[in-house]
């Protein structure tokens, strides 16, 4: 119904994380109509993790700055995408009308930051072996799709270039920029297959989504986006026993979404936003959106902007930079401004990062 | 009765286990942000700043750029005083890793002027008092006026540590 | 049954823990794996069977893992499944039975399995040392803090505003770990004297070592199913009429710290679904959050069982007993049973699960019991989560 966001920028000096939620949740507040939270509002969720925060329970910093204080405010300790995922569920049970979905993420605050993603390591085995780069099993992962025959190393660049030109047309995408597949093949690898452009590199940013019942958003707005369906899987946690080369918690998550909104098929959509990390996740994550032959498809320019079904038209995380926690709601805002600029509908994947083995889609239309 | 399937251990087993160990390297650079910049900076020139929301009239020590209870930014800085009434006090005689300590350290909470009784919510800091563990046996030093005790000006870093403690008047 | 025509019905049908130790050699994974193990028998049920997982853990940094519900979820049965991790600080482990209880009352999931673990022990020099980073990290860590300072803090206001005597607060860690002998999963039941406490280490003082709960490892894990299928699995389904929780304001040394008004906040907002108007009156057993003693006094009165400043008496009195009008922490709490943070909430809300189910054993207490209400209590003393079950 509202959405706010604050930041986007790689590294926010002078406002606090807790100064960015609340101008972010200002904004939502305003645009859902003018909504006083005090009043309105009947529960609030955050989204965060402690390390991320250099906090342990850093649910306490949550309520203050969104206009949860003395209310039911609780986090989720997952991508945005799943608190959303919750809030739908408090306004289907029948606990609240009004839901509010708080992320935030300041990694510039975070002095040590390959070490702390190191942290979500196994730390019996995977964290003893010491593995230098953070990005080796988003590598593996890689490989591994490549193996399979279908992409080269051509389609991933491809992929970059139609992301990062297409950043440009947004008002949050630091690192967009004008590039072609060549340059991308130009450039040395960091880890094979990927080289520095593939990676998409981690920005500040304060996301606040309001979610409201059908009663409620029609009092409130005349032209309320809806989440027709959502869902949320994980694969199996453990690094060695999970699926590489395709997402299989993307595919789980989708088929739960779909179900809920009967969708028949994908390419009836007019845009997906889908988590972009690494090139090649774009790919492997239509793959799992129940998308065929994606690799044809975006030889043939199906997925570029004003094409037959838009990927990440609005640069994606490639250009945007990830948010950490907030990534979800980053790709839903784009949806919505997708959606508010005319579009019916839109598809929204995410995806935790490494070493999770977690996704979300929502189904949302206008 | 159930039977066990999980498995306790004595300090001392733990030297027949293979321990991993690992020291987690997370350090991190808090931004401060606009009010607390201020709140820091004040600190170092022997204020105490806060921020006043003109709508519900609450004043935010330490400072805060929003109000919580009216969800408007909070407009105006105010210096409230370097006084305020012990609400409660403690004495700690472990350390924070749980190490003993031999002479205790006396901390509590501090409602600064201008607030009255009957507030629930204040300005108010959390801080060392400098007082006798007997004061805080007795509960003496409940309700009591006190005074920050600053550090010499050219020791101040602007850090909450710029207040050695309060001391009562 | 009341019938809420307003929400689902959910049942609770099936619950298991691990027993709560200092140390335990298993790791976080399996110690949720033998909790979530014991829950899906007492159900009847097969992992398979079941739709959802919800997992709650408090700080990540106890376990030295960051992402933590990821990584328990391959422990907690949350594999190719919807998984996710709900967290309010020390209130976690109701807030894991609270969210299951809506993923099955949207109408979402079918049979969910709530999983809390704790595994306070690998932390180095002490698990307290992880305390230190619960403050705000520019106006309050530079001053060095330990976790038992806000407790104390706390417990010594309540004290002075309202008259209540060591003696008196004593009573409630003597009533807890007397309750626990009875609990075979207890960490530390036995028959202490107020005596034993009062000489007990001063920690922070008014805070002595018997005034509070120890460090542990441990899991807890519950099943949750709709209202349609419960009765398939068992002839006694509990069922969840009642949830509320309530996070106030970050800033704790600007507030009144004798009372907990965001507990009262999430109190009525549990009891309201539950259409509880006289909770002293409707309320036959109840486990308030007991990390420290003083704590379940101050909880009994902000869920409204008491009179501000009045529990103290009333637990003197044995009102609060095993065979008393209201039996407060028939498990023996925190205090008896161990505190692994999330796993202890998660343990409150089944010990209300087996005494209205009438499987508590040696735990079950005199009166019978058709309504329970569990509670925890986190964050630097703002959060409360409330569930309210009948049988």
């Amino acid at each position: 119904m509202g959405v706010g966001w604050y930041g986007f920028s790689p590294h926010v000096h002078d406002l606090s994380f807790r100064e960015m939620m609340f101008e972010a949740a200002s904004r939502a507040y305003y645009d859902a109509g003018g909504m006083d939270p005090r009043k309105d509002v009947d529960t609030f969720i955050s989204c965060q993790e402690d390390f991320w925060e250099g906090i342990s329970i850093s649910d306490e910093f949550a309520p203050d700055p969104i206009g949860g204080a003395m209310r039911p405010t609780m986090t989720v300790a997952g991508d945005g995408l799943q608190g959303v995922a919750h809030g739908v569920m408090q306004i289907t049970s029948g606990l609240a009308d009004v839901v509010v979905v708080e992320s935030h993420a300041k990694p510039s605050d975070i002095i040590t930051f390959s070490d702390v993603v190191k942290l979500s390591e196994d730390p019996i085995y995977v964290r003893s072996a010491k593995v230098p780069n953070i990005h080796f099993v988003a590598a593996l992962d890689a490989t591994k799709f490549l193996s399979r025959g279908k992409a080269t190393r051509a389609d991933l660049a491809e992929v970059v270039s139609k992301n990062k030109s297409a950043g440009l047309s947004s008002s949050k995408a630091p690192y967009a920029a004008r590039i072609d597949k060549d340059y991308v093949l130009s450039q040395d690898y960091v880890l094979t297959p990927f080289t520095r452009l593939d990676i998409a590199q981690p920005v500040d940013a304060a996301i606040v989504v309001v979610l409201a019942s059908e009663t409620v958003a029609r009092r409130f707005s005349d032209t309320p986006i809806w989440i027709h369906g959502i869902g949320f899987a994980t694969d199996s946690s453990n690094l060695e026993l999970a699926t590489l080369g395709e997402a299989r918690y993307m595919r789980l998550a989708a088929e739960r979404a779909y179900l809920m909104a009967g969708v028949e098929s994908p390419l009836k959509f007019r845009g997906i936003f889908v988590d972009d990390r690494y090139s090649h996740k774009e790919l492997e994550h239509l793959e799992a959106l129940g998308i065929t032959d994606v690799v044809e498809k975006l030889r043939e320019g199906y997925f570029h902007p004003g094409s037959y079904l838009p990927v990440n038209p609005k640069g994606g995380l490639l250009a945007k930079g990830y948010p950490l926690e907030a990534s979800g709601l980053s790709l839903l805002l784009d949806a919505v401004e997708y959606m508010r600029e005319g579009e019916e509908s839109a598809i929204v994947g995410s995806w935790r990062g490494f070493f999770t083995f977690t996704g979300s889609v929502a189904v949302m239309s206008r | 009765m159930i039977s066990v399937t999980v498995h306790p251990l004595k300090e001392e087993d733990l030297k027949r286990h293979p321990v991993v160990e690992d020291k987690p390297k997370a350090r991190y650079s808090y931004t401060a942000g606009q009010a607390l910049s201020v709140f820091l900076n004040g600190l170092k020139e022997g204020k105490i700043l806060g921020r006043k929301c003109t709508k519900c009239g609450r004043i935010y020590v330490p400072p805060r750029m929003y109000c919580e209870d009216c969800f408007v930014p909070t407009s105006l800085w105010v210096e409230v005083k370097d006084e305020g009434v012990v609400m409660t006090a403690v004495a700690s005689f472990i350390s924070w890793t749980r190490e003993r300590l031999d002479h205790p350290e006396i901390v509590g909470t501090i409602r600064l002027f201008p607030s009255t009784a009957r507030d629930y919510v204040y300005p108010g800091l959390f801080h060392r008092i400098c007082c006798s563990y007997e004061d805080v046996r007795n509960m003496t030093i409940f309700g009591k006026i006190v005074k920050a005790r600053w550090k010499p000006r050219e020791e101040r870093t602007g850090s909450i540590n710029d207040i050695e403690c309060f001391e009562v008047v | 049954m009341r019938t809420n025509l307003r929400f689902r019905p959910v049942a609770v049908i099936g619950a298991g823990m691990t027993p709560f130790r200092r140390r335990m050699l298993d790791t976080p994974q399996e110690l949720a794996w033998e909790a979530s193990r014991r829950a899906l028998d007492e159900a009847g049920l097969e992992l398979r069977d079941v739709d959802c997982v919800v997992i709650g853990s408090a700080p990540d940094a106890f376990d030295g893992v960051h992402m933590k519900g990821e990584y328990l979820a391959h422990g907690a049965g949350g594999v190719r499944k919807p998984v996710s991790r709900v967290y309010v600080g020390g209130a976690t482990g109701v807030m894991t039975a609270i969210s299951a209880w809506y993923h099955v009352a949207s109408g979402l999931c079918q049979k969910v399995l709530a999983v809390a673990e704790e595994k306070m022990s690998p932390g180095r020099p002490h698990p307290q040392s992880v305390f230190r980073y619960i403050w705000d990290p520019i106006t309050e860590k530079p001053l060095n803090p330990n976790l038992i300072w806000i407790f104390a803090m706390e417990m010594h206001r309540y004290m002075n505003v309202n008259r209540v005597s060591k003696e008196d607060i004593a009573l409630v860690s003597v009533k807890n770990k007397r309750n626990a002998k009875k609990n075979q999963y207890s960490q530390l039941g036995g028959d202490i004297t107020v005596d034993d406490v009062l000489k007990s280490e001063v920690l922070v003082w008014p805070v002595q070592l018997l005034d509070v709960s120890p460090v542990s490892d441990g899991a807890a894990a519950m099943v949750l199913v709709s209202g349609d299928i419960a009765r398939r699995y068992t002839d006694t389904p509990i069922w969840v009429e009642g949830v509320g929780w309530t996070l106030d304001n970050t800033s704790w040394p600007g507030r009144e710290l004798a009372y907990p008004r965001y507990l009262e906040n999430a109190a009525r907002m549990a009891y309201k679904m539950a259409g509880i108007e006289r909770p002293q009156k409707e309320i036959d057993v109840v486990e308030p959050y007991d990390p420290f003693d003083y704590k379940e006094l101050h909880h009994l009165e902000g869920l409204l069982l008491a009179k501000k400043g009045e529990a103290p008496t009333l637990m003197r009195e044995g009102f609060f007993d095993v065979d008393g009008e209201i039996p407060s922490s028939p498990s023996g709490g925190l205090l008896g049973v161990g505190n692994p943070i999330a796993a202890a909430g998660l343990m409150k809300t089944i010990s209300i699960y087996w005494q209205l189910k009438g499987t508590a054993g040696g735990m079950q207490v005199k009166k019978s019991v058709h309504t329970g209400v569990a509670q925890a209590w986190g964050d630097l003393m703002q959060a409360s989560t409330v569930i309210v079950m009948r049988n």
